[in-house]
């Protein structure tokens, strides 16, 4: 009797450490209202460099890519071709080396590529899609969240972006309004806080 | 100025120059092989196309400081691949040629389309060729001897 008694206590005290533990993991895990603001707060600053010609020239929803901060249509009829590298004759690689060439003013970075229509940013009139859909395209393409904080941690086009070179004239070319880290950092947020995404006006 | 060993054609070459210098500069004006064209400087015509690791390359566009370990292959050497070789016959064989400027770009392009897509569509050829240039409007007759090369090539 006394032995039931025990086990009695003992299987509740571990029951009320196992609720315990499970309420306070799931205040550390579940984004309060405060941190989803924040979170929200930081995807607007993550869209503002997604959305900058020296990302978005590169996720069109197009047969090809684009040039400039007037973001017009990539010159010398190069086409995306099926792997988002062009076609064989003119590859992205047939001008694009592994890294800016300023004295010709091409830039460079390693593997440079369209990325795939699945994670394009503008329509097919080449608009920019607005900020909630692109949340939602780049959260459902995060398998894990810390994929794409890697992504834009790491990916040499993503670093590029930040550093893209000269242009034939000599000009630098313009930048992303956040610098590398702070974009980092607002990705990091916004994973943080669960990816939360604003929902369309 | 600096250095550099480059594999051109299969043979060993040593240029000294600017790291800045164009491939294409390297290639003509120190290897004095002229074959490779001048054709915009801005990479929009094609005429200076070689193969760089097997890719077609805008060498008006590339610094040499750029090059590395690559091998080039130009218009010059082109003639030692099975496929190459194929091409210039059908050159000649269609007659292709015109004034002739822009050909050693278009036959450069031509043969990295063909070691990639051995039987290439319409669609194919002109996607593919569509960033090299012929002031004579040869088009007709480059689609016409990529088609004979290719049944060749089968």
């Amino acid at each position: 009797m006394r032995s039931g008694a025990c086990r009695f206590l003992r299987t509740s005290v571990i029951l009320l450490l196992a609720l315990a533990w499970h309420a306070v993991a799931a205040q550390e895990t579940a984004p309060t209202e405060t941190s989803k603001q924040a979170g929200l707060a930081a995807w607007q600053q993550v869209y503002s460099v997604l959305t900058h010609p020296r990302c978005i020239n590169c996720h069109t929803a197009t047969n090809y890519p684009e040039q400039g901060d007037d973001r017009h249509r990539h010159l010398f009829n190069v086409v995306r071709g099926p792997g988002g590298k062009g076609v064989p004759g003119l590859n992205c690689a047939t001008c694009h080396q592994g890294a800016n060439a300023d004295s010709t003013g091409v830039p460079g970075a390693h593997n440079w590529h369209l990325a795939p229509l699945s994670m394009k940013w503008q329509d097919t009139n080449d608009k920019i899609l607005p900020s909630a859909d692109v949340c939602r395209s780049v959260s459902e393409h995060s398998k894990d969240a810390g994929g794409i904080l890697r992504h834009h941690q790491q990916e040499p086009l993503v670093l590029w972006s930040f550093q893209p070179g000269r242009r034939r004239d000599g000009t630098e070319r313009s930048v992303p309004p956040l610098t590398h880290e702070e974009f980092v950092a607002a990705t990091r947020t916004w994973v943080d806080a669960g990816m939360p995404c604003p929902s369309n006006p | 100025m600096q250095t550099y060993t480059l594999s051109v054609n299969g043979q060993s070459k040593e240029v000294t120059v600017d790291p800045s210098t164009p491939l294409l500069w390297v290639l003509r004006e120190e290897l004095k092989m002229t074959g490779t064209k001048y054709g915009c400087g801005i990479s929009a015509c094609g005429a200076c196309t070689v193969h760089l690791a097997g890719i077609a390359t805008r060498s008006c566009v590339v610094p040499i400081s750029l090059v590395g370990d690559r091998p080039i292959v130009t218009i010059e050497g082109i003639g030692q691949d099975r496929v190459g070789r194929v091409v210039q016959d059908a050159w000649i064989s269609d007659d292709v040629v015109q004034c002739g400027y822009c050909q050693s770009g278009q036959i450069m392009a031509a043969v990295a389309l063909l070691k990639s897509i051995p039987e290439p569509s319409d669609a194919n050829i002109e996607a593919s060729m569509g960033g090299n240039l012929c002031r004579c409007g040869t088009y007709v007759r480059i689609r016409k001897a990529i088609m004979t090369a290719s049944q060749k090539l089968a």
